[in-house]
């Protein structure tokens, strides 16, 4: 048994997880389309229907409606689609490109914590793959690494336009990567605070512990509002989608790509989005706390735990939606303007908030 | 000649501007000449005038002279006092004079335009839309520019014959008739064929054949022509295809040698009608039916359609190399034809001279009118003797030619569109001789030859025919011709070139007529674009006085 | 040169230039649209209501005695921007009943893929025998049956009502014979 607690388990784990995150993302581009359309006074995808499950009489037409099975259609035609090299491109890096893009996003998923357990004896577990302490840099540096699938998307394409896409996408990674890295700061200061000798450090988990009371949006909104500004820019989405910009670099990045490997980075798209909500969620939104100031009333046990995971998931979903509220609502940035934001507006905003943060806790401390 | 004779001019001073006209011309063909218009109906420059349909009313007036003494008097600011004719008169029946004034659109000329056009339409059926003169009628242009533009009339109109065949080419419809009697007066005076009349009273008055005659005269069509209405029309053309439509490209008749000018009217690369061109000097407005049914030939069941050597079809660059086997060292004949034009003439007259072949060549002949038939029914006789191909008239057939090869002394043949059997020589010397035939519809003696070459008709090719007064007079290509085939000019010259052993150069017709200009004086300093769309009169010398069989008609007077 | 008047823009307030307000605003605009119901309309099933005066495929229509309207006048086909219609003018039989019309198109073709529904036929024609009537939906599997041919035009456009009976009138005129007969 001991290499199947070993080895097997967290394997199975893994998977479930990758399936869980997946099957976000994969279902997040079916809110995208439906919310759109809901926005726009459409009805989105209602047609696509399975054979047997769409046939149940109420069920079957409602389900379809919904358009629940329209991402299995969309997997499968990614999937079976010719897929097609133009003959111009790097091949060997064209071929990697969309992997190397969807890997950082699948990998961040590993420390990042989304439950509690209390056992018996009260002590609070978290659900993660890897409790490490220092999870938010590990989600830092693993999740920037996914700029390198865009810029070699670019560049290995060998046309004009996903070039432009890929030099704009590494340029705008560059500029906020920093405001992000240094809006977080005040966080983890404040999150090992508290109570001295609290030795959360970096740890996720951590964080979401301390917001039992005040979530960390609250307490610190200058840094939510520029970790946010940050996490939409980093996922490339509207309206900081430079890289992409349909109107003048026809699909950015991915111009040249179809079928299964133009999948790949769509789903690493979306796989971002859930990543980079889970990760706000845990860091400024109390993570599965249930509100603030409200003690969590997940009782003890598997049944405590499935609760807190499934208002984790909530959240998530919450976040998700505003992400896509926040595409079909604002117009895309020029890029001057992207470039301005960050190194002008979001940067110095970033030093100053962690500047303040940092005199207060000393003045905290000495009094 | 008249060029050199100083023409006498007249002042007129119309609408407030003084212009000079040549002394006896007709008030409205003066105003058409300074580019502004006198409507009329019933006016025919070539027919005589009768005044009837009173739309070229006009305000005119004399400069006024004292009665005593003759002199002109003045105004008060010293120019001439003018004496406007209390009523309008109507231009068409009016001269220039000297001193002359009139008005062409002053507000009483307009009104009466305007209650002119109201009488003509009073009982005019609604028939454009299925009227073949839509587009080209008169009346409907003059209601746009001078009609009131709606109808005050609420009676029945009044109901006349309509469609009538009052001849085996002409339809009528008396309801569209609006009296002005061209018809009539063509009929009686150029046609020479007095079949016309109008029958009972005012607007009951009808336009008829006279009893047990028709209008089947071999100008009737002209009246088809001149009616400014939809009252005639042609059985030919009849509901084929709109006017707006057709391209007119201008062309040459070559039913006979009058060379009567033509317009070809054709869509798409088809031809729709034929219809005259006016020329005072070769067939004033007019043309005979039986050349406008010309057109027909060019997509006429025998046409040939591609090269064929010994019966099979070949290439073109197949069907010259065998000509040019025939046509090299061995004893030639050349069957040169008066249908050819000017410039395959000359082209011709190179292969002549460097195979050194005898040259034959038959005189078309048919009864002539007088008017616009002669008869010579060749176009382009004249042009042969010009261009030296022969130098003096051919006889009516063909019979040297069969001495010839009866005798042994051709071993080939170069056929230019004659029908060897048809003109005397018998089957037996065309089947015995290597013959290469050039021309547009299959015959016997197409059938017999070994190369047959096909060429275009008259309306698919440029070229330029000589009238029986030496006139020379351009055609040019109307539509194209059938897919595939070189035109006359470009498979005699290269003959011609090949048969010496140089490179073709496929020339046009402005680049023949560069050494055709060199070659002949008469044709000294004329080139294609400067034959215009008139043509030009040539001095033939000695060669007009040969024994031509033309006699007198409208425009020839042998001397 | 026209004269031109300078507009001084308010100056922004920092709340404006934060930006924020404004995504505020936004966001509240697409929320309030996002609940409203949608207007699609499920087409194969759902049909849109045609009006009157749609400009659908043109048809040729008969009047009401079943007598084909077209005259093949040809104007139609003149004034046609694309040159989508082609027409070969026909003659109608002596004995025909409607003899007195004379005209009658032989064959009246209409390229969809050519026709832009402009309507200026419809317009054009004088004896009002063409009509763009409500068929909004073409397709076909060639170029060639994409072409509407004389029977088509006349199966889609059927018959409608005539307000002049030009040609009834015209025959009961001929029928009566001139007035001083
Ligand atoms: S004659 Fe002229 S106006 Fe009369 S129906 Fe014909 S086209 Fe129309
Ligand atoms: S038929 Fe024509 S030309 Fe003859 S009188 Fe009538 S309108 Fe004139
Ligand atoms: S315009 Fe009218 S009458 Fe004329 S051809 Fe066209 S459809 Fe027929
Ligand atoms: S609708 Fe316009 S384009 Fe279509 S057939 Fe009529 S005129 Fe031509
Ligand atoms: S043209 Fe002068 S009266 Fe007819």
């Amino acid at each position: 048994m001991d290499w199947f607690t070993a080895y097997m388990l967290p394997v199975i784990y893994a998977v479930t997880m990758i399936v869980v995150v997946m099957s976000i993302a994969g279902y997040s581009v079916l809110a995208e389309r439906k919310v759109s359309g809901w926005i726009q006074h459409r009805t989105g995808p209602n047609r696509t229907a399975l054979p047997i499950i769409g046939a149940i009489p109420v069920l079957g037409p409602f389900l379809t409606r919904l358009g629940l099975f329209q991402p299995l259609a969309d997997g499968l035609k990614f999937l079976f689609k010719e897929d097609i090299t133009p003959g111009h491109v790097r091949r060997g890096y064209f071929i990697a490109a969309p992997i190397i893009a969807i890997v950082p996003a699948l990998t961040t998923m590993v420390v990042l914590p989304f439950g509690q357990y209390t056992d018996a004896e009260g002590v609070v577990h978290p659900l993660v793959l890897a409790n490490i302490d220092i999870g938010i840099l590990f989600i830092l540096a693993v999740s920037s690494l996914g700029v390198y699938g865009i810029v070699l998307a670019g560049w290995s394409a060998n046309s004009k336009y996903p070039f432009l896409g890929g030099i704009r996408s590494s340029a705008q990674m560059v500029s906020y990567e920093l405001a992000m890295g240094l809006s977080i700061l005040p966080v983890f200061m404040w999150a090992a605070v508290p109570e001295p000798g609290n030795l959360n450090g970096l740890s996720l988990f951590g964080v979401v512990q301390v917001q039992q009371g005040f979530w960390l949006a609250m307490w610190q909104p200058v840094s939510a509002l520029i970790f946010l500004v940050a996490v939409f820019a980093e996922t490339n989405r509207l309206p900081f989608d430079m890289a992409e910009s349909e109107t003048d670099l026809v699909g950015g990045f991915h111009t040249e790509y179809g079928s299964f490997k133009f999948g790949l980075f769509f789903v690493a798209e979306y796989a971002h989005i859930v990543i980079g909500s889970a990760v706000f969620v845990v860091l400024f939104l109390g993570g599965w706390n249930f509100l603030p100031f409200i003690p969590a009333p997940w009782p003890d046990g598997m049944v405590g735990a499935v609760m807190s995971v499934l208002w984790f998931l909530l959240k998530i979903f919450f976040f998700i939606f505003f992400f896509i509220w926040v595409r079909w609502t604002l117009p895309r940035f020029r890029y001057d303007q992207v470039m301005t934001l960050g190194w002008k507006v979001l940067l110095p905003l970033a030093v100053a908030n962690l500047i303040f943060n940092t005199l207060l806790i000393a003045l905290r401390d000495t009094l | 000649m008249s060029e050199t004779k100083q023409l006498e001019t007249v002042t007129v001073n119309v609408d407030g501007v003084e212009h000079a006209f040549p002394k006896g011309m007709n008030l409205v063909d003066a105003v058409a000449s300074i580019g502004s218009e006198i409507p009329h109906y019933c006016y025919h420059p070539k027919l005589s005038v009768v005044g009837n349909c009173r739309m070229c009313l006009i305000e005119m007036g004399m400069p006024m002279r004292d009665r005593a003494t003759g002199e002109a008097l003045l105004d008060a600011d010293g120019k001439p006092k003018i004496g406007w004719m209390p009523k309008p008169a109507i231009g068409c029946a009016t001269t220039v004079a000297p001193g002359m004034h009139v008005k062409t659109n002053s507000p009483l000329v307009r009104d009466c335009r305007n209650g002119v056009m109201e009488f003509l339409l009073i009982n005019h059926p609604l028939d454009c839309p299925i009227c073949d003169q839509a587009g080209e009628c008169r009346l409907q242009e003059f209601a746009t520019d001078y009609g009131r533009g709606y109808s005050r009339y609420t009676e029945a109109k009044n109901v006349k014959p309509k469609r009538t065949r009052i001849g085996p080419r002409v339809m009528l419809d008396d309801e569209r008739c609006i009296l002005c009697s061209r018809c009539i007066r063509f009929s009686k005076e150029i046609a020479n064929d007095d079949v016309l009349g109008f029958i009972d009273r005012g607007s009951y008055s009808t336009l008829t054949c006279f009893p047990g005659k028709q209008l089947e005269n071999n100008y009737s069509l002209n009246t088809v022509d001149i009616c400014p209405v939809g009252a005639l029309t042609s059985t030919d053309f009849r509901f084929k295809m709109r006017v707006w439509f057709l391209k007119q490209v201008d062309s040459i008749c070559t039913e006979s040698s009058v060379g009567a000018n033509t317009e070809v009217w054709s869509r798409e690369g088809k031809i729709y009608r034929v219809t005259p061109r006016r020329n005072d000097e070769v067939n004033d407005t007019w043309m005979t039916d039986s050349g406008r049914a010309l057109y027909q030939l060019a997509e006429a069941e025998n046409r040939l359609l591609r090269y064929a050597v010994d019966g099979q079809p070949s290439s073109f660059e197949a069907a010259i190399a065998a000509s040019l086997d025939a046509l090299k060292g061995r004893r030639l004949g050349i069957v040169a034809s008066a249908h050819a034009s000017l410039e395959e003439q000359f082209l011709l007259k190179r292969i002549v001279e460097v195979t050194r072949a005898r040259v034959f060549m038959a005189y078309h002949q048919g009864e002539g009118d007088g008017i616009l038939l002669s008869e010579d029914r060749s176009p382009n006789l004249r042009g042969a003797l010009l261009t030296g191909l022969i130098d003096s008239l051919p006889a009516v057939d063909l019979s040297a030619l069969d001495q010839a090869l009866t005798a042994g002394e051709l071993d080939s043949l170069l056929v230019i569109h004659e029908d060897l059997s048809a003109l005397g020589v018998s089957a037996d010397n065309l089947a015995k001789t290597k013959v290469v035939f050039a021309g547009t519809h299959s015959n016997a003696t197409s059938e017999a030859a070994q190369v047959v070459l096909p060429t275009l008709t008259v309306f698919e090719r440029a070229g330029s025919f000589v009238n029986q007064n030496f006139r020379a007079q351009r055609f040019k290509s109307a539509v194209p011709g059938p897919q595939g085939i070189a035109s006359d000019l470009t498979l005699l010259e290269t003959l011609a070139a090949l048969v010496v052993g140089e490179t073709p150069t496929h020339p046009d017709v402005n680049t023949v007529w560069q050494s055709l200009s060199v070659a002949n004086p008469v044709f000294a300093g004329l080139d294609y674009n400067g034959l215009g769309s008139m043509g030009v009169a040539l001095e033939p010398g000695p060669l007009a006085e040969l024994p031509f069989v033309e006699t007198r008609n409208l425009k020839y007077n042998p001397r | 040169m026209a004269k031109t008047k300078v507009l001084e823009r308010k100056p922004l307030s920092l709340a404006e230039r934060t930006y924020l307000p404004q995504i505020v605003t936004g966001l509240k605009t697409t929320l309030v649209n996002m609940l409203r119901p949608s207007v699609t309309l499920q087409y194969p099933e759902e049909r849109p209501v045609i009006p009157e005066n749609y400009r659908g495929v043109p048809t040729l229509v008969k009047d009401p005695n079943g007598r084909e309207k077209c005259v093949s006048c040809q104007l139609c086909e003149f004034v046609c921007p694309p040159k989508a219609i082609r027409i070969t003018p026909g003659e109608i039989a002596d004995d025909a009943d409607t003899a007195h019309v004379e005209k009658a198109p032989k064959e009246f073709d209409i390229n969809m893929l050519r026709c832009i529904y402009c309507g200026l036929c419809e317009e054009v024609c004088p004896e009002e025998a063409i009509f763009l009537q409500d068929v909004f939906s073409v397709s076909g599997y060639s170029r060639e049956e994409m072409i509407n041919n004389k029977q088509k035009l006349y199966e889609l456009g059927g018959t409608l009502p005539d307000r002049h009976r030009k040609w009834d009138k015209k025959k009961a005129a001929e029928l009566q014979g001139a007035a001083h007969h």
